[in-house]
Formats: C-alpha cells, sequence, structure tokens
C-alpha cells in the first residue's frame, strides 16, 4: 500500500487500455476569464435535472420568489430541489423542451426575472466540523447540489458511504476535446474547491485525497497545488492527456490501478469521486447558505465569434448564452450541449442549462460535417483496440445491428460507457455509440415489459381465483339455501302426510274393529249412519245437533258413522287439497281435516313455487321473444329520438331563450340531456349490433 | 437352450426397466408442463384474446401442443423470436389474420359520459378499472395492458384506446450521429 502512495506521489501512474488522442481545441475557450451575462428574459426551471425522482412543486403561478428559494421539495431520499436561480415570479408550470437528446418536454417552472436579485434568507454553516454528519448531509442536499461531472447523480448520497473509503479521487481531468470549464473554475477558484474538499474529509474520511488534472492543464495544476500546499494529505496527480481518462473507472484505473468490478461501483473499491465543480457548490452551499444556483458552462466552436465561459444561471436558455458569444449558426445550425463525443444535439435553442450543462458547442460547417455514409464493417478491430472498457465493440455491434440482444449482452454490452472512442477510430464511419444507445435502450424497455407483463399476469391470476371463489361462495351459499328449504318442506310434509296416514289408519282400524264386531247387529244402524255421513259429507255444511241425535238413538252406530264420515270427509279434503273456501266450511265440521288440508295445500304451493325457480333455465327460451321484442322496443325508440330531434331542432330559439331566464333549469335539462344521450347512445350501439347480427 | 435362456434374460431385463420406469414416471410426475410455464412467460400477457384464446396461458398451452407461434400482435415480432428460440422453430411474421402490431396503447375513459354501468370493471382481465354502480369508473394506466376488452362493453362508447405518449426514459435513440473531425 506504501508503495502506491509512493508511486502516485512520484507521478508514476498506471494506464487503462486503449484510448484515443484527439485534439483538444481547449484553446479556443480556456483563454479568458469566467464572464458574467445579464439577466435572460425569462428562466425555463426544469423539475427534474438529475438522476433520480423529481420532488413538488411548491410554488404557484404568479407567487413572487426570492432567489435561492426553493421550488420543489420532497422526502424521497433520490430527490435534490431546483431552486428560484434570481427573484422574480413565477409566469408559467408547464412542459418546455428538456435538456435530453430527445427534446420531448418536461415539466418546468417559468420564471421571469425581476432585476432585484434580493436573496432568501441563507443559513451557513461555518461550524460544520462542530456539526453532526448527518446535518452536513441535509445542508448539501437541500442546496440542490447533484454530481455537477456529467451524469448528476445526487452528491449527499454519494458521499455517505457504508464502507470505509481510501481514497477520495477529485475528478478534474476534463479529457473531453473543447471543454475548459473545470479548468477555469480550478484556475480562478481552487481555494473554494479545497474548501469543498475539506468538507468531504469530514463527511468521508479518506486516507489520502488524490485530484487528479490532466497535464495539458498546466495553470489549474499550480493552482490546484498552491492552494492545497498546506495540507500533505492532498495530491495533485498531474495524469497523461487520453481520452477518456476523466471516465470515473478509467481514473481509478489510472490512479491506483484497481478495477471496479461489473454491476459494481467505485466504493466497493473504497473510492469515492467527485467533481471539482462540484467540491466548488457544496463550498457554496456551507460556507455561504447559497443553493446551487449556476454553473460555468463553456461556449465554444468555430460558429461563435467570442468563445469562452460563462456563469450560467440555472434555467437559462441556451439561445441567451450564444447571443451573448456571438453566434452565427452555419448552414446546419447545429448546436450540442456536452463535448463533441459524449453530447447530444439540442433540439432547439430553447433548451435550458440544467446542472449537468458543462459545455455548450457551436460548431461551424466546416468543422463538423454531416455524417459521412455509413460503411461495412471490416472487422479491422481498431475499435477493440481502442475500447478502454475492454469490450468487442465490433461484435457488440454485430448483435446490436441484428437486434441479438441477448448475446449483446453476453458481450457485456452494460459496461460500455458510451465514450464514443470505438466510433471516433472507425474507419468505416459506422456510428457505433448509437447502436449501443438503441440495443440498451431495448434492452431496458424488454426488461420493463417483462416486469409488467408480470404483474399482469399476477394480477390476471389473482383476478381468476377470485372470481373463482366468488363463484364456489355462490354455489355454496345456494346449496345451503335449497338445502334449509327442502328440509323445511320435508318436515312440513312428512308431519302431514304423516298425521293423514295415522287418521287413516286410526279410520281403518276403527272400522274394521266396528265391521267385526258389530256387522251382525247394527248392519242396517251402520247403513243408515253411513248413508247420513255420505249426506252430511256432500252437503259438507252438516250441523253438529243432527249427531247429537244419532248419539242418542245408538252409541255406538253413531259413533261408527262419525268415524266414518270423518274419515271421508278427510279423505275428501285430502284429495281436493284445493281451493281453501270449500274448505272452510268443512272446517267447522272437523277441524283436524282441514288443519291437515291446509298443510297439504301448503307443501303443495311450497313444491309450485320451487318449480317455478327451477324452471328459469328454460326461459333462455323465451330470451329469443325478449330479443325481439327489445329489437322492437330499440327501433321504436330510435324512432321517437328522430321525432324528438326533429321537434327539439325547432323550437331552439326558445330553449336558448329559456337557458338564460333560468340557469337552473338548464343544469337540470344538461343532466337530462346527458342522461337522455347516454340511453340513445346506448340503444344506437345496440341497435347497430342487432343490424350486425342479423 | 441359449436361446430360451437369452429370452429369459432379456425378458427378465425388461421386466425390470418396466418397473423401473413405470415406478419413476409415478414417482417424478410433473403436475403442469414446464414448457407450457416458459411460453406463458414470453407471452406479454395481455390477456387480449386476439390469439383466439381466452388468455395467455392457453394460447401457451396451444403453442406446447404445436399451434403457430404467429398469433400474438401485442407481442409483436420481438415475442416471436423469442418463441420461436425456446420452440426451435423458425421465427415467422406475425399472422395479419389476429391483428398487426401497434403502439402500445391504454384505455381512457371519458369521464363525463361514464353511466357508472360497471361492464368495463367486469371485462377488464386485470383488475385496472376501479369505479362502482353508478359512479364514475376511471382506468389505473400503470395496471392497463392495451388489451381493448373493455371497449365493447361500455354502452355508450366512452372508453377509447390512446397510445401512450413516449416519456424521456422511455425513448429511443435514433441514429444520427454526432461525429468529430480534425480540421486541416
Amino acid at each position: 500500500m506504501q508503495s502506491l502512495i509512493e508511486k502516485i506521489r512520484q507521478g508514476s501512474f498506471s494506464d487503462f487500455p486503449g484510448g484515443i488522442r484527439p485534439q483538444q481545441f481547449k484553446e479556443l475557450s480556456n483563454q479568458s476569464p469566467v464572464s458574467r451575462l445579464p439577466l435572460p428574459e425569462k428562466l425555463f426551471i426544469p423539475v427534474k435535472q438529475h438522476i433520480g425522482v423529481e420532488g413538488q412543486i411548491k410554488v404557484a403561478i404568479g407567487d413572487k420568489v426570492s432567489k435561492g428559494e426553493a421550488l420543489t421539495q420532497s422526502m424521497n431520499p433520490f430527490a435534490v430541489p431546483v431552486h428560484a436561480s434570481t427573484s422574480g415570479e413565477i409566469t408559467a408550470i408547464t412542459e418546455h423542451v428538456s435538456a435530453h437528446p430527445s427534446g420531448l418536454p418536461e415539466m418546468t417552472i417559468e420564471l421571469t426575472p425581476d432585476g432585484e436579485e434580493h436573496w432568501a434568507e441563507l443559513t451557513p454553516m461555518l461550524d460544520y466540523r462542530q456539526q453532526p454528519k448527518t446535518k452536513v448531509l441535509e445542508a448539501i442536499c437541500q442546496a440542490g447540489i447533484s454530481g455537477l461531472g456529467g451524469a448528476g447523480f445526487p452528491t449527499h448520497i454519494k458521499v455517505t458511504p457504508k464502507k470505509d473509503i481510501e481514497f477520495l479521487i477529485i475528478n478534474g481531468v476534463e479529457c473531453e476535446p473543447y471543454i475548459s470549464a473545470d479548468d477555469r473554475l480550478m484556475r480562478e477558484h481552487s481555494w473554494q474547491i479545497r474548501q469543498g474538499i475539506d468538507i468531504l474529509c469530514h463527511l468521508l474520511n479518506p486516507k489520502y485525497v488524490l485530484i487528479a488534472i490532466e497535464d495539458n492543464k498546466p495553470q489549474a495544476i499550480n493552482a490546484m497545488k498552491v492552494a492545497c500546499q498546506e495540507n500533505p494529505d492532498y495530491i495533485i496527480c498531474s495524469i497523461p492527456t487520453k481520452y477518456p481518462a476523466g471516465g470515473e473507472k478509467q481514473l481509478i484505473q489510472v490512479l491506483t490501478d484497481r478495477e471496479v468490478p461489473y454491476n459494481g461501483l467505485p466504493v466497493d473499491v473504497g473510492i469515492v469521486m467527485q467533481n471539482v465543480a462540484t467540491c466548488y457548490a457544496i463550498a457554496d452551499a456551507i460556507f455561504t447558505g447559497k443553493p446551487l444556483l449556476q454553473r460555468v458552462v463553456t461556449l465554444t466552436g468555430k460558429a461563435l465569434q467570442k468563445p469562452g465561459n460563462v456563469w450560467g444561471l440555472l434555467g437559462t436558455p441556451v439561445s441567451h448564452l450564444l447571443d451573448h458569444a456571438g453566434y452565427t449558426p452555419g448552414k446546419r445550425k447545429k448546436l450540442i450541449m456536452g463535448g463533441p463525443m459524449m453530447g447530444f444535439e439540442l433540439a432547439s435553442p430553447e433548451i435550458p442549462v440544467v446542472k449537468i450543462t458543462n459545455c455548450i458547442l457551436a460548431p461551424d460547417d466546416k468543422e463538423m460535417p454531416e455524417a459521412a455514409d455509413e460503411q461495412p464493417c471490416i472487422r479491422c478491430s481498431a475499435c477493440a483496440d481502442a475500447c478502454p472498457a475492454e469490450l468487442l465493440p465490433q461484435q457488440l455491434f454485430w448483435h446490436a445491428q441484428a437486434k441479438e440482444l441477448d448475446k449483446a449482452k453476453d458481450y457485456n454490452l452494460f459496461d460500455c460507457i458510451e465514450c464514443g472512442a470505438c466510433a471516433y477510430v472507425c474507419p468505416s464511419k459506422i456510428p457505433l455509440v448509437h447502436y449501443y444507445r438503441i440495443a440498451k435502450a431495448e434492452i431496458r424497455t424488454e426488461e420493463d415489459e417483462k416486469q409488467k407483463a408480470d404483474k399482469a399476469r399476477e394480477r390476471f391470476e389473482f383476478r381468476k381465483q377470485r372470481l373463482e371463489q366468488e363463484k364456489a361462495e355462490r354455489e355454496a351459499r345456494h346449496q345451503r339455501a335449497s338445502e334449509a328449504r327442502k328440509a323445511a318442506m320435508d318436515k312440513d310434509g312428512g308431519d302431514s302426510r304423516a298425521r293423514v296416514a295415522a287418521t287413516l289408519a286410526r279410520a281403518k282400524a276403527k272400522q274394521n274393529s266396528d265391521q267385526s264386531s258389530t256387522e251382525a247387529t247394527d248392519k242396517v244402524a251402520a247403513a243408515v249412519a253411513r248413508a247420513k255421513a255420505k249426506r252430511q259429507a256432500t252437503q259438507k255444511s252438516a250441523p253438529e245437533p243432527h249427531q247429537t241425535d244419532n248419539t242418542e238413538q245408538d252409541d255406538k252406530a253413531a259413533k261408527v258413522a262419525a268415524a266414518v264420515a270423518r274419515a271421508k270427509a278427510k279423505k275428501q279434503a285430502t284429495q281436493k287439497s284445493a281451493p281453501e273456501p270449500n274448505q272452510t266450511d268443512s272446517t267447522e265440521q272437523n277441524d283436524k281435516a282441514a288443519k291437515v288440508a291446509a298443510a297439504v295445500a301448503r307443501a303443495k304451493a311450497k313444491k309450485q313455487a320451487t318449480q317455478q325457480r327451477a324452471p328459469e333455465s328454460t326461459q333462455t327460451d323465451s330470451n329469443e321473444q325478449d330479443d325481439k321484442a327489445a329489437r322492437i322496443a330499440a327501433a321504436v325508440a330510435r324512432a321517437k329520438e328522430k321525432k324528438n330531434k326533429r321537434s327539439i331542432d325547432k323550437p331552439e330559439p326558445e330553449q336558448t331563450h329559456q337557458d338564460i331566464d333560468t340557469p337552473m333549469i338548464t343544469a337540470d335539462n344538461d343532466k337530462k340531456q346527458k342522461v337522455a344521450a347516454a340511453i340513445a347512445r346506448a340503444k344506437a350501439k345496440k341497435a347497430l349490433k342487432d343490424n350486425n347480427s342479423s | 437352450m441359449s436361446v430360451l435362456v437369452a429370452l429369459i434374460a432379456i425378458g427378465a431385463l425388461a421386466l425390470v426397466f418396466g418397473l423401473i420406469l413405470g415406478y419413476a414416471a409415478v414417482r417424478f410426475k410433473v403436475k403442469s408442463d414446464p414448457l407450457v410455464d416458459q411460453i406463458d412467460a414470453i407471452l406479454p400477457q395481455t390477456q387480449c384474446g386476439q390469439c383466439g384464446y381466452p388468455g395467455c396461458r392457453p394460447y401457451a398451452q396451444a403453442i406446447a401442443e404445436g399451434d403457430e407461434i404467429n398469433k400474438c400482435p401485442p407481442g409483436g415480432e420481438a415475442t416471436i423470436r423469442h418463441l420461436a428460440d425456446l420452440m426451435g422453430v423458425e421465427a415467422k411474421p406475425l399472422d395479419s389474420a389476429h391483428g398487426e402490431e401497434d403502439n402500445k396503447k391504454v384505455a381512457y375513459i371519458r369521464e363525463d359520459e361514464c353511466i357508472g354501468c360497471t361492464k368495463c370493471i367486469q371485462a377488464c382481465p386485470v383488475d385496472a378499472i376501479v369505479g362502482a354502480s353508478k359512479q364514475m369508473h376511471t382506468v389505473l394506466i400503470e395496471e392497463c395492458t392495451g388489451c381493448d376488452l373493455c371497449v365493447d362493453p361500455c354502452p355508450v362508447d366512452c372508453i377509447d384506446m390512446v397510445p401512450l405518449k413516449p416519456t424521456v426514459s422511455s425513448w429511443r435513440w435514433q441514429l444520427n450521429s454526432i461525429p468529430v473531425r480534425n480540421v486541416e
């Protein structure tokens, strides 16, 4: 370990594989100090300017805001707020073309500056060493600081590591051609950058701090050396100029000879890397309390008469910056945000400066001619030699072109840092990086869709299960109900039947015993009694006094007769089991018989009822008839509707008059009309369907 | 004699192996066809029924039993390619009889026209529509698979299929390069 640090101190570094040495063009813009521009007419501050999630907007249109006031807030740890870059009025919260290769509109807060530049209340934290680390981190987060190097990762997350940090690397390499923003910043504000490094050291406790600067920026190296001379643990590393030495993984390899593992982070090898501009912003946030409102933007390219670096307020439209740099557009009016290697073409000059905007490149037509026609790959493998990630670009290209995404993934497509070195060296002028970007996007979309499909399957299966369960429950309920009904019926019916049977048996038994004992003696009496009983039964309204007479005459005979009569009446009643009014008469005669009859009637009624319920299925046949009826009804409705329409058409003037008079009624009418419209639409649809089917 | 010995030996072997195989067939029985699961995992799960089967799983079953692999318009070419890989058959173009590959869409209910009949809720295979009887319904865009099944049952035709707007995260790069050239 000691040897590694000694090696670094001596200035002997490792190297990363591949890489290219394009012409630098840095002298175009790095000659003059960073200048300030007048306020633009309007600022467009996108709500989301970094990797992560956006916060909720907490201002409304018409609000007056002070400079540095937070415009969004969020509880999500991956969200950092955006702030008002100057004082003024919120004039719109709407979608505005975004600083993204697609130029798709994104939610943006439009701020009209009032020119007063009055600050919101600032809370500096000069005694940060006495404060708990979480409070310092909170201050960094609330200042809206995200990585200013290019990716825009929220800084407060990056500086809350879970592991011990050996090296804190400050990235001032700035390896891309044309860009000189970090160079100028280091030359002019090296002290403040060092203050930012102090704060990071307080948070991370690294063993060593390596400040890496490419050797093509000697003035910046000197400035940083002067600023850091008091602290022996801050080592300024002047590394050889080679693109892309400023890439996170490449720089780690150059300085420490360590490789960040696949799918891993620098923290896994004990390293945290921060950009110099981020250090500057952190110092601003802690020592003055100012949130991140501006950044150095390099304006360069041969289409500009006055290239240079400017302090760009976040939200300033690119066109405003270009106006002050003497922009004379060529025929193609090409504008690039970022460097020529990794930047993207701007969809519109109205795109605002955001936290990751380090350069606006305005090349003239000669500088960057129209892309030459792509030619077939000749398998020269120049790209493989240039690749800093040791991938096989020609194979990746092959599979990306054939849409064999799985195979492209097998060739570690996601390790590609999209530096563009392969495309730069390609003799066939193949835009390799774009193929990789498309392939990456497609793989991401596919994975996204797969996830969605899995979710949909889960929901579908859950729904199926739920429906089945509901069906089973319904069936169980029906079964229970029918069983209960059956049981009730059985109880009722069984009772009455048993009673009937019992009485019949009793009657028969009596008859039998009578017949056997008094056959001989009282045949006549029995016949008379039977006749009488018959008469009684047929008359059905036989008064009891008659019977009392009989009893006087002959007890036994009367008893027999009565029994027979009763039995017969019962028999009749049960056979009839019919209209109760008739039976009411017999009730007087015989209570028991009536009861039996009633019970039977009830049972029968129940049976009928269940039978009626059962043949529901047969009703489907009648549905056809119903359909016809419905169709007729629909036709009639349609006719009516037409008629209505005609009649409505006529008296419209009158109606409008009414409308003015009685707004209350119109509201009511509105509803009615809506309902009517809905019904009419439904009917029309049905009619259409009917027509189609017939 | 030797022929008899051979016959007996072979017969005995056959019997032993037969028993082993028979036991294995019972012991290691797989209830559902794992191939169906694999196919089902590739299908897009819109449950739209455009393939002619009542959902993605039935179609997966049908493919496992030898049906064509090009009947899924929501999945499109990508799904066909994956299915061809899995089934070891030649990928073929989408069968246009079942529909064309289209941009992803989601259902949208024009809420002031909705009469609250709940018919679309019953039709939705993934429970992506919320609402109650005589209350306005609405579609959960996140859950909607764009299957179209709710459009037909609507008695007042207030459901539209709206193509999804591309967002910054779903946007795809186009092939326009930014080359850098040395200027002589």
